[in-house]
């Protein structure tokens, strides 16, 4: 496959904990993944076998210890997200990594809709669109008006994870990453997001996903990688 | 260099080369070299005692290092040695292109002086010579630190920790630095109280788009304001890069030691 | 003033010749640089300190026997301080004599006014100042203020300035304006009324400034431009009562304010009695 967002080659990845007498865990070795435009992956294992870290590592929010991650960005221009600088993380991060995680983290005092269009502003939209856009994304979410210029620290934990979906979909990243989507919602709330993900691949973005849900899975996965843990696999 | 986009080949608005500092026989910056991009927060985190505030007053050219060079690239894009561009151009610099907000707000503001002077002090440094300009643009500076206009005539004495604090972002905000100094600006204040500066200090920072080194033990402010961190421990930078890559996978002993001992940072 | 009264075994003008060369070299640094403030080694003087001392040594350090000397206190000639430091000087300077007309003056030493009369050149101002520095109510560091001065950095006037807006609505304090000088130093004019402070703008006059107890010594040349802080939109106003003078109707001087009794009458007269009383001769001629 030639024309990839996406391809991960030789990761490794292992903890060295220094408070616990420097024991070593590795967590993941020699691992790898390639996806294309408008394709969605799902990763598959057991609890325990790295799924998160590989996300992790793949969102730049871990440092690999060998390989490389390559990402194509909206440019054209080819970065490796192993050994990228800070700033070129953050730059990735701004135009080419969206990120849907389990758990937001909160800002204090941000109201929902800033949070939601943060994304945007960060690129430079302008205020009226990015609002606006968040508006009606939060909307299709099903989370009531009243809600979004409120600070999402009192929501409810589905709640939360729709203004969390909203960020992720929000920008049109040509590269998402999706830890647990659906975890907290309910079937109507499910269905939103699984016509999100539809319509990112229908737009050309490539999706990498943990999705426990199977029937999710089934829904918007066109391929599943299966992630092994170490111990089997060697 | 890895591939980037193009604001990555810019330069960097400080950069640090080799900094030493000892008092005694006790080493309080080995080696330090920083960098810091325009428009960029780095937070220097580390125990009391490690450097970072020593750091600090290196960088800002309030203290001189025993080796090692701080250069400033300024709007004109020359870049200038901090330690040897004299004391009028420092001072220059640091009441027009540079802010420095300290820890204790009885430091950055004149208590004598109502907050409306304490604001417009820096506008009529570089020439504000007209008063109703001035007030409005005092009064508009208040409003946006949340402290309302009519404690304009007060002075700081009056008002709460947090509300001072405030006014010193204000007062250092005012002429739009590129590049602010922050010294524990949550420090000593309570925690409600420091969510809410915390907040203010994120919005205005990515508003302005200033450049920012902010020193603080405050791990989670640092998660919330920081583009890049850096940890210190005697004197040394002992791990450093994206902010929520050392907090979430701390290499360096040290490090994995002040993340494990906060509380959900 | 007979030679009789006049003290022997003094040096003339009191101070000794190496004091006087000491104080007449701050002198000329202070003319080379206006309105900056030189270091002195100020003397003890036979008066306490807030009395004149510096003024005095200034005076002493200029004054020959073919000088004519005239002393105000306050705009008159004939209160307290004027009086014995007129004495003094009469007492210590064989050959000096004293005046009470300006224009016949050819050294004025004041405290707390300029003379109506216009100064000439060749005239010398010697002004006696408690504070020289402008900066010292809001910078009490006196490192700090000469560090200020040397890189003209004045943003906190300033804001001494707008402060006095702020409290009281309008531009600066109603003596004791603080004044930049050639655009370069920032300078107290001593405690005298803003009403004086154009005054000293383009003055023919030398006017030289001495403080005893501060031990600082700083100058105006003549024709120097002299500005008084202000705003753009409050500017600079020469304060005065808005009166006539009781004695000689003039409606353009500085005036006193007079109680006459306890009913509330009050009146207003000259504080300059020189050139008050110059112009009731006149119009009695």
């Amino acid at each position: 496959m030639s024309n990839w967002v996406l391809k991960a080659e030789g990761l490794s990845k292992g903890f060295t904990l220094h408070l616990q007498g420097g024991v070593r865990i590795p967590v993941l070795r020699n691992a790898g993944l390639v996806v294309a435009p408008g394709e969605c992956v799902a990763l598959s294992g057991p609890s325990g076998a790295g799924k998160s870290t590989l996300m992790r590592l793949l969102q730049g929010n871990y440092g690999a210890d060998a390989g490389t991650i390559l990402i194509r960005r909206t440019d054209g221009v080819v970065a490796d997200l192993a050994t990228a600088s800070p700033r070129e993380v953050n730059a990735l991060r701004r135009d080419t990594i969206g990120h849907v995680s389990q758990f937001l983290r909160v800002i204090p005092r941000v109201p929902a809709l800033e949070v939601v269009a943060a994304p945007l502003l960060a690129r430079g939209v302008t205020r009226e669109v990015a609002l606006n856009r968040a508006q009606a994304l939060l909307r299709r979410l099903n989370l009531p008006d009243r809600l979004h210029a409120l600070p999402p620290s009192t929501f409810s934990g589905g709640e939360q994870q729709r203004v969390n979906l909203a960020r992720g979909f929000i920008a049109d990243f040509p590269l998402m990453l999706l830890d647990e989507p659906t975890a907290s919602l309910d079937a109507a709330n499910r269905e939103v997001v699984i016509a999100l993900i539809g319509e990112a691949k229908a737009r050309g973005a490539a999706l990498i996903g943990i999705f426990h849900d199977q029937e999710v899975r089934d829904r918007v996965a066109d391929r599943t990688i299966e992630v092994a843990p170490l111990r089997e696999a060697a | 260099m890895s591939p980037g986009d193009e604001s990555i080949l810019d330069e960097p608005i400080l950069s640090a080369r080799n900094l030493s500092l000892s008092f005694g026989d006790v080493r309080a910056l080995d080696e330090v070299a920083i960098d810091l991009w325009p428009g960029e927060v780095l937070a220097i985190v580390g125990e009391s005692g490690s450097g970072k505030s020593t750091l600090l007053r290196v960088l800002a050219g309030e203290a001189r290092p025993d080796a090692g060079a701080v250069t400033y690239r300024d709007t004109t894009g020359t870049v200038l040695d901090v330690h040897n561009m004299g004391e009028p151009a420092l001072r220059r610099l640091a009441r027009t292109e540079w802010g420095f907000v300290r820890q204790d707000a009885r430091d950055g503001l004149r208590m004598g002086v109502s907050a409306g002077g304490n604001v417009g002090e820096r506008l009529m440094a570089v020439g504000a010579r007209h008063y109703g300009d001035i007030r409005a643009e005092a009064s508009r500076w208040l409003e946006r630190v949340e402290i309302s206009p009519t404690r304009i005539d007060d002075r700081p004495g009056l008002f709460s920790g947090g509300m001072r604090q405030r006014l010193q972002i204000a007062r250092t905000l005012v002429t739009r630095p590129r590049l602010v100094f922050m010294d524990e600006p949550t420090g000593g204040l309570d925690v409600s109280v420091q969510a809410r500066l915390l907040d203010l200090i994120r919005g205005l920072v990515s508003d302005l788009g200033i450049a920012v080194v902010l020193v603080t033990h405050d791990i989670a402010a640092a998660r919330l304001l920081a583009h890049r961190l850096v940890v210190m421990r005697d004197g040394r930078v002992v791990e450093e890069g994206l902010t929520d890559r050392v907090l979430d996978d701390p290499r360096h002993p040290y490090t994995q030691l002040l993340v494990s001992s906060v509380l959900a940072a | 003033m007979s030679a009789a009264m006049q003290n022997e075994g003094y040096n003339f003008a009191y101070l000794d010749e190496g004091t006087k060369r000491m104080i007449r070299r701050a002198l000329l640094k202070a003319v080379a640089v206006p309105g900056c403030q030189i270091p002195f080694g100020s003397r003890e003087m036979p008066l306490p300190y807030g009395w004149g001392t510096g003024g005095i040594q200034v005076t002493a350090s200029i004054v020959g026997p073919e000088d004519v000397l005239k002393v105000i206190d306050q705009g008159a000639d004939d209160t307290t301080n004027a009086v014995s430091i007129r004495r003094f000087f009469a007492r210590v300077a064989p050959g000096l004599r004293t005046t009470e007309r300006t224009v016949e003056a050819s050294i004025i030493q004041t405290r707390h006014r300029i003379p109506e009369t216009p100064l000439r050149e060749g005239q010398v101002m010697v002004y006696q100042v408690p504070q020289p520095e402008p900066l010292y109510k809001l910078e009490p560091r006196r490192a700090e203020t000469k560090r200020l001065h040397a890189l003209a950095d004045y943003g906190l006037m300033q804001v001494k300035l707008y402060e006095d807006i702020a409290r009281h609505g309008r531009v600066g304090s109603s003596y004791d304006h603080p004044v930049m000088v050639g655009g370069r130093y920032l300078m107290a004019p001593s405690p005298i009324p803003s009403f004086d402070n154009p005054k000293m703008h383009m003055s023919p006059a030398l006017q030289l400034f001495g403080a005893g107890r501060e031990r600082r010594l700083y100058a105006v040349p003549p024709y120097t431009d002299v500005r008084s802080l202000d705003f753009e939109d409050h500017p600079f106003v020469p304060l005065r009562a808005n009166g006539t003078c009781a004695l000689c109707g003039a409606r353009d001087t500085y005036l006193d304010e007079m109680v006459t009794d306890d009913r509330g009458g009050r009146l207003f007269v000259c504080s300059d009695t020189d050139h008050c009383g110059t112009k009731q001769a006149e119009a009695a001629a």
